[in-house]
């Protein structure tokens, strides 16, 4: 005996006594996607089956020694349709199903709780509305309907947690969304599971569910003192914004208020809703996305500002419902130049796991 | 119905002609000039064999580096080359020409009676386009290789990665145009050189496979070439088409890759398919139970295979009623597989089996592309899909129907057709010792990376949590049983070139043109030009024949 067979001995009997064919059911929709794919693996198994025993019944039966003059036998229309009309019920029963679940698995509930995440080559960053920025692990609160909204800041990824059932491709340009309800509390895998280049296979990370108590308790400790709404204020002030977006009558942009969700004509005669896509188009491509009535005279914010900066404007954005704030930061930058514009110059309370925050920060 | 006597002839008197295609010039110019397209697939199957294993040694080391958690071994870099140059090399250099332009080149001409191909000097063009690509992915190889994986997804492959895309690209944009040619030369033949009386349900099965996986070729190698070029001019001069942040869109180029990628993949298994007719006909002594519905479902597979691309795009974002369509479509392209695997199954009943090599290599098809079909299934399923793709689950399904497929379809028609080729038999028993080798380390290999997959173990990762270890070494060792398996056939194979008893014109007494007339054949294939007054896989035609020449030696002597 050596070294190696005790190693791989103890490898076998580690691994036969935790067997298993699927990853912890930590999700509402995991249960639900486990039923579908034990259902196929079923059919799958009888499938197999069928076509084994016959081979080898046939092997059998009319092996040369046995059967030595083979009888010639044309096709059975019969047989065909059988075989042709089974499998594809069957199939069509998986192509519902499946497409139920796949509609059941995307389509966030309205009361989910959203949460930023941006894609780098090889790092994820999570940016939770209340300001909490966390890198390559995701702490979320267990019952609680969780939505992520996803984008790329380079290349495609993919966020996925296997425990959760869930995966949704990260895009340049382009924000997606997935959802899931952890229902068990623990610390599960969180993968990139589209190659990314180099350390693709470094771009893991984990996610913790906690409980209801922890999640606030975790809050509370990794706030860096201004929830992401806030950060969007302070850039909205200083890449002037607020210069044209101010709704004075003078104004040549857009008033932003309440902009969130509703439906704007385009000049180019396109009604569309403004919502996180679009806004981030309008900021990054603004001379395609011109709101009737408006010069197209906005430039560019592209190679200007990171993805979480137009989270944080988006976010800023959605939840502006007057021009109040954003009027007084104007008189008090123009009044103050040195002044303390909104929230601008306040430090964070306490820096973040990864050092402290520079909401403000422009990065390509 | 009637019954069928099956006499194997007498071997003891059998020599090989002196007069057949290999003999009939001298000399390295006369085989890289010729236009015989038994030639040309030979030159192929040489060419093939070598890149064969120049992936397969790729995949050794990617096994070899899973062995362990840590990527130790091989750098996360080093690995990505790996992976990335196993999937070009075994994908565009290997799977794509591996039947079509071996067994399909040698006998499609043959069995529906024609002399050679309507093109040849096209056909030896093809030839020399795959070996300028296969030296340009080897000149990739040897100057640094290439690290996006074989589906060059943008904007990695455009704008962040630093290795020889270009090369790479144009290695598979030229073995592309190689593929075509091969598709194009396949339907003018199979349209215009049939022999008289040689009508379009009287041709073998292996030839309704071939004709529908041309029209793959020559339909969708060109959006491939296309998407590569697009690649190129995005990578030197920036055009944008992929590019967000210049109002193109990155997944476009998947679109575009997808459209020739899937079909690619039918390609790939609809010729092997052809070979299982054959072989599964041959050693049954039957005539393929239901030839139209396994020659329409061929047909069926080449028309759906264009429209299902899109299901390698279920997670990334596109419509959620273009995932309804494309799911459903796909669930539609798994049944022509489905009939062809009963009728098949059915070719055995009241036949009279015997389990030479190729029969054990087609039994071996049967039961893993019904497991790699059958997992495609849970993958087309869009809701299944969302946890299973880019996981080892994906690995071992195409695995399944490539290697355990495809792979097993080639290997069985090489046998099968080996007398044929080279006029010698193989040896039994070891080669049938191969195939059961090769199976159990077939599913050594693969079977536990659809547990590693419904674990959620991402594909194309250097190092894995340490959870994965134990199937990870399962793997391995199968692969390395699947070498052996694999190795041995080049070792008998080249021995019996000199040494394997002589196989005569008919050995296993199969009734396609191909096997009535010498062996190797004459470089215009017959003496006299077939004509064709039966139907395909009409063994009773083949013993009339038999007693007719029976008869005849009878009254010489």
């Amino acid at each position: 005996m050596n070294h190696i067979s005790p190693v791989l001995w103890q490898f076998l009997v580690k691994w036969l006594t935790n067997f298993q064919l699927f990853p912890p059911e930590a999700s509402r929709i995991a249960p639900q996607m486990d039923a579908l794919l034990f259902f196929m693996v079923l059919v799958s198994l009888i499938g197999l089956t069928i076509v084994v025993l016959l081979i080898v019944s046939f092997s059998i039966l009319y092996s040369k020694k046995r059967h030595p003059v083979a009888i010639q036998v044309e096709g059975s229309t019969i047989l065909e349709a059988t075989w042709t009309i089974i499998p594809l019920g069957l199939f069509l029963m998986m192509f519902v199903w499946g497409a139920l679940l796949y509609f059941r698995v995307y389509t966030p509930p309205a009361n989910a709780m959203n949460i930023y995440i941006v894609g780098k080559q090889w790092m994820w960053k999570a940016e939770h509305p209340g300001g909490q920025h966390e890198i390559n692990s995701l702490h979320v609160p267990v019952n609680q309907p969780v939505q992520l909204t996803l984008i790329s800041q380079d290349v495609f990824h993919s966020f996925s947690i296997p425990a959760f059932r869930v995966k949704r491709e990260a895009i340049p340009g382009r924000y997606t969304t997935e959802w899931f309800e952890a229902t068990q509390i623990g610390t599960y895998h969180l993968f990139c599971t589209q190659y990314c280049g180099t350390n693709h296979s470094q771009m893991i990370g984990e996610v913790v569910v906690l409980s209801e108590e922890d999640y606030k308790k975790w809050l509370k400790d990794s706030t860096s003192g201004m929830s992401l709404a806030q950060n969007g204020e302070r850039l909205f002030a200083s890449l002037s914004c607020a210069a044209c977006h101010n709704a004075r009558p003078d104004a040549r942009g857009p008033s932003l208020a309440n902009v969130y969700g509703s439906q704007q004509r385009l000049t180019n005669g396109q009604t569309v809703t403004a919502d996180d896509a679009f806004l981030r188009q309008a900021i990054l491509n603004p001379s395609q996305h011109v709101t009737q009535g408006y010069a197209p005279i906005m430039p560019t914010y592209q190679g200007q500002i990171s993805e979480e900066g137009i989270i944080a404007l988006v976010e800023y954005i959605k939840q502006l419902d007057s021009n109040y704030r954003v009027e007084q930061t104007l008189t008090t930058t123009e009044l103050l130049p040195e002044g303390k514009p909104a929230t601008a110059g306040k430090q964070p309370a306490k820096p973040t796991a990864q050092g402290p925050q520079k909401p403000g920060m422009v990065q390509q | 119905m009637s019954d069928t006597i099956v006499k194997l002839p007498d071997q003891s008197t059998a020599r090989i002609p002196k007069v057949n295609f290999i003999t009939k010039e001298n000399g390295l110019l006369s085989w890289l000039l010729t236009g015989d397209h038994k030639r040309i697939a030979i030159l192929y199957l040489i060419s093939i064999t070598v890149f064969f294993f120049i992936g397969g040694s790729l995949a050794g080391l990617i096994r070899l580096e899973l062995l362990t958690p840590q990527s130790d071994l091989l750098a996360s870099d080093t690995y990505n080359k790996v992976f990335t140059m196993h999937g070009v090399v075994m994908v565009f250099l290997f799977l794509v020409p591996s039947v079509p332009a071996t067994l399909g080149n040698f006998f499609i001409p043959m069995m529906i009676g024609a002399k050679d191909l309507a093109l040849p000097k096209v056909n030896l063009l093809s030839w020399y386009l795959y070996v300028v690509g296969g030296i340009l992915v080897l000149v990739t190889m040897v100057t640094g290789g290439v690290d996006t994986g074989w589906t060059f997804t943008t904007p990695l492959s455009t704008h962040y990665v630093n290795t020889n895309v270009l090369t790479t690209g144009l290695a598979i944009f030229v073995a592309g145009f190689s593929s075509i040619f091969t598709g194009l030369n396949f339907i003018v033949t199979i349209h215009k050189m049939r022999a008289p009386g040689m009508t379009w349900f009287r041709l073998p099965l292996f030839v309704w496979a071939h004709y529908a996986a041309s029209i793959l070729m020559v339909l969708g190698t060109p959006v491939l070439a296309i998407a590569i070029v697009l690649v190129a001019l995005e990578r030197t001069i920036g055009i944008g088409v992929f590019d967000p942040t210049k109002g193109g869109d990155p997944l476009l180029f998947q679109h575009l890759f997808w459209f020739y990628s899937h079909p690619a993949v039918y390609i790939m298994i609809l010729p092997g398919m052809g070979v299982i007719s054959e072989v599964i006909s041959t050693f049954s002594r039957k005539r393929v139970f239901g030839y139209t519905a396994v020659a329409f479902s061929s047909v069926a597979i080449a028309v759906f295979g264009f429209f299902v691309w899109a299901h390698h795009m279920f997670i990334m974002g596109i419509s959620n009623y273009a995932v309804l369509v494309f799911s459903l479509l796909t669930m539609l392209v798994a049944v022509p597989s489905a009939i062809k695997i009963f009728n098949w199954t059915f070719t055995l009943y009241k036949g009279s089996i015997t389990f030479e090599t190729p029969m054990l290599y087609a039994f071996g098809f049967m039961g893993l592309f019904t497991i790699g079909g059958l997992t495609g299934v849970f993958l087309g399923s869009a809701g299944t899909d969302i946890h299973l793709t880019e996981t080892y689950f994906i690995v071992a399904h195409f695995h399944f129907v490539m290697v355990g497929g495809m792979l097993m379809a080639f290997l069985s028609g090489i046998h099968f057709w080996w007398p044929k080729m080279t006029g010698r038999m193989y040896p039994e028993k070891i080669s049938q010792f191969a195939a059961v080798v090769t199976f159990i380390g077939f599913n050594f290999t693969f079977f536990p990376q659809f547990i590693l997959g419904t674990l959620g173990m991402p594909r194309r990762y250097a190092a894995y949590p340490p959870e994965f270890q134990i199937l990870n070494v399962f793997s391995t060792a199968g692969a390395t049983i699947l070498g052996v398996g694999y190795m041995l056939p080049v070792l008998y194979l080249v021995w019996s070139l000199r040494y394997g008893a002589i196989a005569g014109d008919n050995p296993w007494q199969a009734t396609g043109l191909e096997w009535q007339t010498q062996s190797p054949p004459l470089t215009e294939n017959f003496t006299v030009a077939p004509i064709m007054d039966h139907e395909a896989y009409d063994y009773e035609w083949l013993e009339s024949q038999n007693q007719e020449k029976e008869e005849e030696v009878a009254h010489v002597g």
